[in-house]
């Protein structure tokens, strides 16, 4: 098991080192730096003067090879450095935000797993009735509805009922609610960009769980329960879920990775100061140190989950630790 | 293997039953498959609506038009105007065309790719195969939307930089699912026979190898229609996907959208729901191509 694991830990190092490549090299080759940005961002004239300095204050004038080298060793003794827009440390930066877009994440998750499971089993136990159907549509729909959209319905639907209900407008807030200071009002407000994110994503986990319990209800030992007078109910939850829950766990493990992805757009609709936020202003800023240490940030977020699904599969599965 | 063979001796049988009437193929497709014959409605519509988009509306999609700014939908504008006076339907209709071309382009570009890179990975094996998995898996560590952004940074923006965009993550994707299969048709006699007769690499991985990838290329194909279709209105509703005056999808949700959500929620519905049923449409007909072409889960 050891020697498993040191294997799997080892292929991470040059799938994180390609990204850090591949990432250093797209964000050089964007017309337009963070000092142009900056500078003559606003419209001002600037001379080439101070543009040169804020190169050579920011590194911008070192060799590449030099710049990335910088870039691997920050990343590897986990020192990003300083934004180059803010000039705050990167840390900081992402500290900021990290606890909002980790908490979307997980409640999206939940709500994921609640829609998907209790679903997914019945589409399965129900085949190729209207029940099947209309859970098969519903899920569809998730992934077909444009995570934004939906976003945007429910502020809306909000809106109107809000009024109608309360006499008041409900309104995306404009500050972040920390859960430590006001778990309701923090709750309140994270909710809906959860359920819109949630929604979609559950979609894939409902199918998931639908096609692998079907393949599990034609096992041999499921017969076999049937065949010695066990309730359904219980060959149902005990024999069958059970067995079926190894690639869902697989899945939204996955689609955790992959949040930060889809918090991208959420984020923007909802008007949430979250890394997925952060990112499309780094990438429009030009803001180098930022935007590969995000990208790299969300890379390994991906490859460790990888990783500790790997574990958990060669864990249950002892062949897969042999091959 | 075994799987293959009898998707081949079905196919063959397939060739010598008669040809049935059209009318009596469909009413077996609806009877079969319904949802995916839903699907294929949508599909069919949407590109209808594409084809004749200039004689389906009277109206200039890209016109502004000061007088009927945000109307409310009415017989003259079945769903209403923008912020700009432009009608919604006809943006709409337009918007078929934009999100028809991007997701072709980008489907069978990046299914095509990623189909000849898989193919050629399986049959090389080796050193060969190992550095295209490895690179395969840094870029499927980027979650979608996050590649395009960056391509999309890197390129500007625009409707053919926005296909470039999405083709790309595309690619590893099918490699990844076709290379599953192709490994298994590797071990079959005929390839060895191939190459036993001499035949050139190129000649046993396009003649030999690839037909028979088919399905899963297919399946993948169908899924990307879909999914470049939504990144495209994501990239969009970004601002750096499609740009005005362009009749996107996702861009009608970007400008006005929020803005306006009280005063003229159809600014912010219709869009949305031409989306939604688009990709919902691709969604449906590829899952029922699926039941079709995979064997095991046709008994299903």
């Amino acid at each position: 098991m050891y020697k498993y694991m040191a294997k799997r830990l080892l292929l991470m190092i040059p799938t994180l080192f390609g990204a850090a490549v591949l990432i250093f090299l797209l964000l050089r080759l964007i017309p337009g730096d963070v000092c142009e940005l900056r500078l003559a961002g606003t419209g001002n004239y600037v001379d080439q003067e101070a543009i040169d300095i804020c190169r050579e204050n920011l590194g911008m004038n070192d060799a590449k090879i030099v710049q990335f080298i910088d870039f691997i060793v920050g990343f590897v003794t986990f020192d990003f450095g300083e934004s180059m827009w803010t000039g705050k440390a990167i840390t900081y930066e992402i500290g900021l935000r990290f606890q909002l877009s980790l908490q979307v994440a997980i409640m999206a998750t939940v709500v994921a797993v609640i829609i998907a499971i209790p679903l997914g089993a019945i589409s399965a136990l129900k085949q190729n009735t209207w029940v099947d159907y209309v859970v098969r549509t519903f899920s569809i729909a998730g992934i077909a509805m444009p995570s934004f959209w939906l976003g945007i319905l429910i502020i809306l639907g909000l809106l109107i009922y809000s009024q109608a209900w309360f006499g008041e407008a409900w309104m995306p807030p404009i500050e972040y609610v920390s859960p430590f200071e006001d778990l309701g009002q923090n709750l309140l407000q994270l909710i809906w960009p959860a359920v819109a994110t949630g929604y979609r994503y559950s979609a894939v986990a409902t199918r998931m769980t639908r096609s692998a319990l079907l393949e599990v209800l034609r096992e041999d030992y499921i017969r076999t329960a049937r065949a010695k007078g066990l309730m359904e109910k219980l060959v149902i939850n005990r024999h069958a879920l059970k067995n079926a829950m190894l690639p869902v766990v697989t899945i939204i493990g996955i689609e955790f990775a992959f949040l930060m992805g889809g918090l991208v757009v959420t984020e923007q609709v909802f008007n949430l100061n979250g890394l997925g936020k952060l990112f499309v202003e780094s990438v429009l800023n030009a803001d180098y140190t930022m935007t590969q240490a995000l990208v790299m940030l969300v890379v390994a977020i991906f490859v460790l989950t990888n990783f500790v699904i790997d574990l958990f599969y060669a864990w249950l599965d002892p062949r897969i630790r042999y091959s | 293997m075994t799987m293959v063979s009898e998707a081949q001796v079905e196919a063959d049988l397939e060739d010598l039953t008669p040809k049935v009437p059209l009318l009596q193929a469909t009413l077996q497709l609806i009877k079969r498959q319904p949802l995916g014959a839903a699907g294929l409605l949508v599909v069919i519509l949407m590109i209808i609506m594409a084809i004749f988009a200039n004689v389906l509306t009277a109206y200039d999609p890209e016109a502004n038009s000061l007088e009927h700014m945000l109307v409310e939908p009415s017989w003259v504008f079945p769903m209403g105007t923008d912020q700009f006076g432009r009608d919604v339907l006809t943006r709409i209709i337009y918007g078929a065309r934009t999100a028809l071309w991007v997701g072709f382009v980008a489907a069978t570009v990046g299914a095509s790719v990623g189909l000849v890179l898989g193919v050629a990975s399986a049959y090389f094996g080796g050193g060969f195969d190992l550095i295209m998995q490895r690179v395969m898996d840094v870029f499927m560590a980027f979650p979608l939307i996050i590649i395009a952004l960056a391509v999309v940074s890197t390129l500007g923006t625009g409707t053919n930089n926005v296909i470039i965009a999405i083709t790309i993550p595309f690619i590893p994707q099918c490699a990844r699912v076709v290379r599953s299969s192709a490994l298994a048709i590797r071990e079959i006699p005929y390839v060895d026979a191939a190459r036993s007769l001499g035949f050139s690499h190129s000649r046993i991985i396009l003649r030999h190898m690839t037909p028979n990838v088919m399905a899963p290329f297919l399946i993948m194909f169908t899924s990307f229609l879909g999914q470049a279709i939504l990144l495209e209105a994501s990239l969009s509703y970004l601002g750096m996907g499609v740009q005005e005056p362009t009749p996107a999808w996702g861009l009608m949700l970007q400008g006005g959208a929020e803005e306006y959500a009280e005063s003229a929620p159809w600014v912010a519905i219709w869009p949305g729901v031409a989306i939604s049923l688009a990709v919902f449409g691709f969604n449906l007909f590829g899952d029922a191509l699926r039941d079709v072409l995979d064997p095991k889960l046709r008994s299903r």
